[in-house]
């Protein structure tokens, strides 16, 4: 247990110490916010399907907790390279723990960096439309995040180097963030894309996210709540399998 | 306390270490020279659970490493070749990790990171970052983190790599000073012969994954009718230069100082 709460405190305490870090991370989803969100709205709005920055908003939170989360899975890839895993990987504490401390770690980190650009979406004009289901959406934000920061320790635990790292980016974690429905409804899309959207696992983050704060969703929350918790525990087990592997 | 049988590491076709024996009595300083690539490191990473051999038996404190690491990780404490410090924690809070993941209690914790960041003199800069420590403070940190857990057995894997004399002098001083008051066993290596002779009880050399000779540094000069330890190295080990290929670890090590320059400069 202490080993989990150790290793939670030190993701935390890198990110508190890496301000640049934080601030380039929310340039991203504030970039997002303006271009497609006051760019595309009036079209959005002609078409009839009302305020574009209240759709994309959970979008864009989903965003931010993706990239974070996977960012803070990777880097494993760090510590292996500067020798701190080692220090871990040679400690009388089972991998397992580790990679759970890890995970968590992780996972809040992107939980408050998440939360940080709720607050960014309400600047711009975003409106919760239902308060009582804020809870809902924090569990949402709570298994995006520890979801996909067990996807990049899994990652990070096979990958040995950066060199890795831009096919990683580039073939999954872009896809999953444009093709999840973070940025468009997902009905009425051609079938392939909609077969694409439904085996994401983000487009259930986002989907759960946008129910909750503003009532607007496609699959329905118990439908996201299910996959999230299912996928996330995949993801974990594999994880953890694949950390349990690592040799140095 | 160390038992190596017929220890034997193949990568493929590769074989790094090469039907290997030795033992490193109780309370004894153990240098393993050789030069690079000649399989020190491995057998290292072998002895600390990080790799599993292909055949051979090892005992550590009387515990097999590969089949009870959790037991065996337990007794010892180990200083990488590489750093492995957590550059954005300060001193004190890389003390305390390696305290709580070895469930050392809170109380004895911070009487121990207490007693051996001054010991190391590191106490004064106990809440720097230790990315602001020079190259010798973070090795000295180093081998203050692996004694924290009172371990039995210590593992130094080249600690003085790119030190200056004056810091390696007080490093060894302090290891020395550590295995005459409380007995820790020290298993090290080195390209310093001067330091292996001034402070190892006992030397084995390793070439191309065997061991070429074993005994005191007085038994190893008169073995080969050498003068000096280096000598005696050079005659067993040859004089040829042994290449080791860049790896992405190297390459990405000199990204992160060309950053870091940068961001100096």
């Amino acid at each position: 247990m202490s080993a989990i709460y150790i290793l939670w405190l030190r993701q935390l305490k890198r990110y508190a110490r890496s301000r640049p870090r934080i601030i380039a991370s929310l340039g991203q989803p504030l970039l997002f916010l303006v271009a497609l969100g006051f760019g595309f709205g009036p079209i959005f709005q002609r078409a009839g399907q009302g305020n574009y920055i209240q759709f994309l908003a959970p979008g864009v939170i989903g965003m931010t907790i993706l990239f974070t989360a996977i960012f803070s899975g990777i880097e494993l890839i760090w510590d292996r390279q500067f020798g701190f895993l080692k220090e871990t990987l040679v400690a009388p504490v089972p991998r397992i723990l580790i990679m759970i401390g890890r995970t968590l770690g992780g996972a809040t980190v992107a939980m408050i960096q998440g939360l940080i650009v709720v607050l960014i979406c309400l600047a711009a004009g975003f409106r919760v439309t239902n308060f009582q289901a804020i809870p809902v959406a924090i569990v949402f934000m709570a298994l995006v995040a520890i979801m996909f920061t067990a996807l990049g320790t899994a990652i990070a635990s096979v990958l040995s180097d950066f060199q890795g790292f831009q096919l990683v980016m580039n073939f999954l974690v872009m896809p999953i963030f444009f093709l999840s429905g973070a940025l468009f409804p997902l009905a009425g899309l051609p079938r392939l894309l909609n077969f694409i959207a439904s085996i994401d696992p983000l487009s259930y983050g986002v989907d759960g996210l946008r129910s909750a704060l503003i009532g607007v969703g496609h699959f329905g929350i118990p439908l996201d709540l299910a996959v999230l918790t299912v996928v996330a525990a995949v993801l974990l087990s594999t994880g953890s399998y694949l950390f349990s592997k690592i040799q140095l | 306390m160390i038992e190596v049988r017929n220890l034997v590491k193949k990568y493929g076709d590769f074989t790094a270490v090469s039907d290997i024996s030795f033992k490193v009595e109780e309370g004894e300083i153990f240098a393993f020279l050789g030069p690079n690539g000649a399989g020190k490191t491995t057998t290292i990473k072998i002895l600390t659970t990080l790799l599993k051999p292909t055949s051979g038996s090892v005992a550590l404190d009387g515990l097999d490493p590969s089949a009870e690491h959790h037991e065996a990780r337990k007794r010892f404490g180990i200083v990488f070749q590489d750093p492995s410090l957590d550059d954005e924690l300060t001193a004190y809070e890389n003390m305390d990790f390696h305290g709580v993941l070895y469930k050392v209690p809170r109380k004895v914790r911070a009487e121990r990171i207490e007693a051996l960041l001054t010991l190391f003199e590191l106490w004064d800069r106990r809440n720097d970052p230790v990315k602001q420590f020079s190259g010798g403070m973070k090795r000295r940190l180093e081998i203050a983190r692996g004694l924290l857990h009172t371990p039995r057995i210590v593992f130094l894997d080249e600690p003085t790599l790119g030190l200056d004399p004056q810091t390696r002098n007080q490093l060894w001083t302090h290891v020395k000073k550590l295995n005459e008051e409380e007995r820790v066993t020290v298993f090290m290596t080195t390209h310093y012969m001067e330091e292996a002779e001034r402070v190892a009880h006992r030397i084995a050399i390793i070439d191309h994954g065997k061991i070429v000779a074993q005994g005191s540094a007085q038994q190893l000069k008169e073995q080969t009718g050498a003068d000096s330890l280096e000598q005696a190295f050079l005659k067993l080990t040859g004089s040829t230069i042994r290449t080791e290929e860049a790896t992405g670890l190297d390459q990405m090590r000199n990204m992160a100082r060309m950053f870091r320059s940068r961001g100096r400069g």
